[in-house]
């Protein structure tokens, strides 16, 4: 965080539009520090400029957003990422979480939310849509066979009953009233099942999303 | 001549026994009826192949055969045509399509083998030299080519959408093919080396010897030449896929990085909510039409629930967000949960005044399950108006019939969500 204490954020997208509009949107709410619309400049200008948060959008030109959180995480694993895209692909949402984003919005998602999306993920916690949870209860559904490590390839029932709840619809804080946990209780299972997400082994997920692929 | 039309008439029955619609109305069973599909001068040979149930491409052969050996065959095809009728009404009731049996091949081999006998008796004979090389290399041909174009089709399509590599080595391959074009080929080349050596050389024989040259290499068109132009096409048709499915990639590629953005960002910037709806609209007709999978999943629930979206937005401008864990096949009780969603998703987009509707449908192990959620207006359960005390019953009916059951749960100023329940059958 700077010195006047507004989230540092990172914007990447190759759509100068898109930039422009979001430049616009969050300026008045954070502190954008740059900017890169290919995966080399975003690589450089991250390093350089050391943001809280990098906005980045999953297809990029030289090797889309997961060639820039791959070479960015190997040296500052600090930085934190939410991944922004047109796609709701699976392949893609589970292709940029795997690799290491905090979670996943659609670039539709209305201005005060991304605002609110961006602020909890520097604060270390995970964005999931509804579309994402549902991709997660997806993957992580049916047979145990070939399953390595039973902590980390399945939900515990909280945990499924946590994601089924935002893939209806519900925000974080309804949630937890509706299940009686404090919304702290709630972040705490969403950032556990991100953390499964990205690390399990379970041969299903690999599979599942590359089944899933659309394009 | 009246010999092969009386012939005709045995073979009737074993056409019954096959399958063929026997005796259709109107006194027309025995008739040959022109083919319209498959035919190369006016459809008798078609007509006449279906009608006997051997391949089309040996009746024409033996027309061929008889029309070079004393030039019956001529006055004959006009016969037939004389005696058979055209498609138009009889195609109202089109006989399946046989399978040629071995057996009937033979037999009309055999005919044109005793009508060239008795035609060579008859003195209607261009002479031996010609008529009997000309006659195997026939023979050889109609081994080769019958019925393999309709093989060679089935098998390509059974391998699936994909093309094969290569055209050449996929009518080799098959070895019931390889077994044909060795014997025929052997067939034409005995047929030319009876031609050459009946010739000798024997100068006053001259004009013969490049008459069966002529017919031999007539001979070898009728082999090579259906294949190399199907070949042709079949190349043709490989490449204009593989430019159509390049372009279109490119083309999807384009859409989904400008198209899709500027819609995004429509739907982001517009302050009018019918244009939020229209680009909202487009941008799902867009990616449904992007993301299309190449055969259409007919019959899922998947699909069917994804509908309920664009059908309200359509109706109603209001944005449904769908999320559906899993798949089944749309039995009963699964199309009742689709149709109790989509009337939910309706009637919260009609009277909720919420800017979005949620709907959710899990399939799990013993039951489907479904939300639908607004945060509109809501209302008390207690003092339900009577339009939409109706519409919850029409959504519980719907459940009950299968064995499910609906929750209506709504607060005012909070929002309404109907849940649904189905059991699934074991499976």
């Amino acid at each position: 965080m700077s010195a006047r204490g507004a989230v540092r954020v990172f914007l990447v997208d190759d759509h100068h539009f898109f930039l422009a509009g979001l430049r616009a949107e969050l300026g008045g709410q954070f502190e954008i520090v740059g900017e890169a619309a290919e995966v080399d400049a975003a690589v450089d200008g991250i390093r350089r400029t050391r943001p809280d948060v990098v906005l980045l959008d999953v297809h990029l030109p030289g090797g889309g957003g997961r060639a820039v959180l791959e070479a960015v995480r190997q040296t500052h694993p600090e930085i934190r990422f939410l991944a922004l895209s047109v796609s709701d692909a699976a392949e893609d949402v589970i292709g940029v979480i795997r690799a290491g984003a905090r979670g996943y919005v659609t670039k539709t998602i209305s201005p005060p939310d991304l605002a609110g999306a961006i602020r909890r993920v520097q604060g270390g916690d995970a964005v999931f849509s509804p579309r994402l949870a549902g991709f997660v209860l997806d993957a992580f559904h049916g047979d145990l066979t070939g399953v390595v490590d039973p902590e980390l390839d399945q939900l515990t029932a909280r945990e499924r009953e946590v994601l089924r709840h935002i893939a209806r619809g519900f925000t974080y804080k309804e949630v937890a009233r509706r299940l009686h946990l404090s919304v702290k209780t709630v972040e705490t299972h969403v950032s556990s099942v991100l953390r499964k997400l990205q690390l399990s082994s379970r041969h299903e997920l690999t599979r599942w999303a590359s089944d899933r692929r659309l394009v | 001549m009246e010999a092969i039309t009386a012939t005709q008439a045995p073979h009737q029955p074993a056409g019954g026994v096959q399958g063929a619609p026997r005796g259709s109305p109107g006194g027309a069973s025995w008739a040959i009826i022109r083919s319209r599909d498959n035919r190369v001068l006016l459809g008798v040979a078609g007509g006449l192949g279906e009608r006997l149930g051997v391949d089309p491409i040996v009746v024409r052969i033996a027309f061929a055969v008889l029309a070079v050996a004393g030039g019956v065959g001529i006055p004959l095809y006009l016969v037939a045509w004389a005696v058979s009728v055209e498609p138009g009404a009889a195609a109202a009731s089109p006989a399946p399509a046989r399978r040629p049996l071995a057996r009937q091949n033979l037999a009309l081999g055999m005919m044109v083998l005793g009508a060239l006998l008795l035609l060579r008796e008859l003195g209607l004979w261009f002479g031996d030299p010609i008529a009997w090389p000309v006659a195997l290399a026939a023979a050889g041909a109609a081994v080769i080519w019958a019925r393999s174009d309709d093989q060679d089709r089935a098998r390509w399509t059974l391998a699936g959408a994909r093309i094969p590599g290569n055209p050449v080595e996929a009518l080799f391959t098959g070895r019931v093919g390889l077994v044909r074009i060795v014997v025929g080929g052997l067939l034409v080349a005995m047929g030319m080396g009876l031609g050459l050596a009946n010739q000798g050389t024997n100068l006053a024989a001259a004009v013969p010897v490049l008459l069966a040259v002529a017919t031999t290499a007539a001979g070898l068109g009728l082999i090579f030449g259906p294949w190399t132009s199907r070949l042709a096409r079949q190349l043709g048709e490989e490449r204009r896929w593989r430019v159509r499915s390049e372009a279109r990639a490119e083309m999807a590629a384009h859409l989904h990085d400008s198209v899709l953005h500027t819609l995004a960002l429509i739907q982001r910037a517009a302050s009018s909510p019918e244009v939020v709806a229209l680009a909202r609209r487009q941008e799902r007709e867009l990616r449904a039409w992007l993301y299309a999978p190449p055969v259409p999943p007919e019959g899922r629930l998947r699909p069917a629930v994804e509908a309920i979206a664009t059908r309200v937005e359509q109706l109603h401008n209001v944005p449904v967000d769908v999320v559906v864990v899993g798949d089944a096949p749309l039995d009963a009780p699964g199309r009742a949960l689709v149709d109790a969603c989509q009337e939910a998703a309706l009637n919260a987009a009609r009277h909720s005044g919420a800017s979005l509707v949620s709907v959710y449908v899990e399939v799990e192990d013993d039951q489907l399950t479904g939300f639908v959620r607004d945060e509109g207006k809501g209302f008390d359960p207690e003092q339900v108006p009577a339009d939409r005390h109706g519409i919850a019953d029409s959504i519980r009916g719907r459940m009950q019939r299968h064995g499910g059951a609906a929750t209506i749960s709504s607060t005012p100023g909070e929002g309404t969500e109907v849940q649904l329940r189905m059991p699934r059958a074991g499976p």
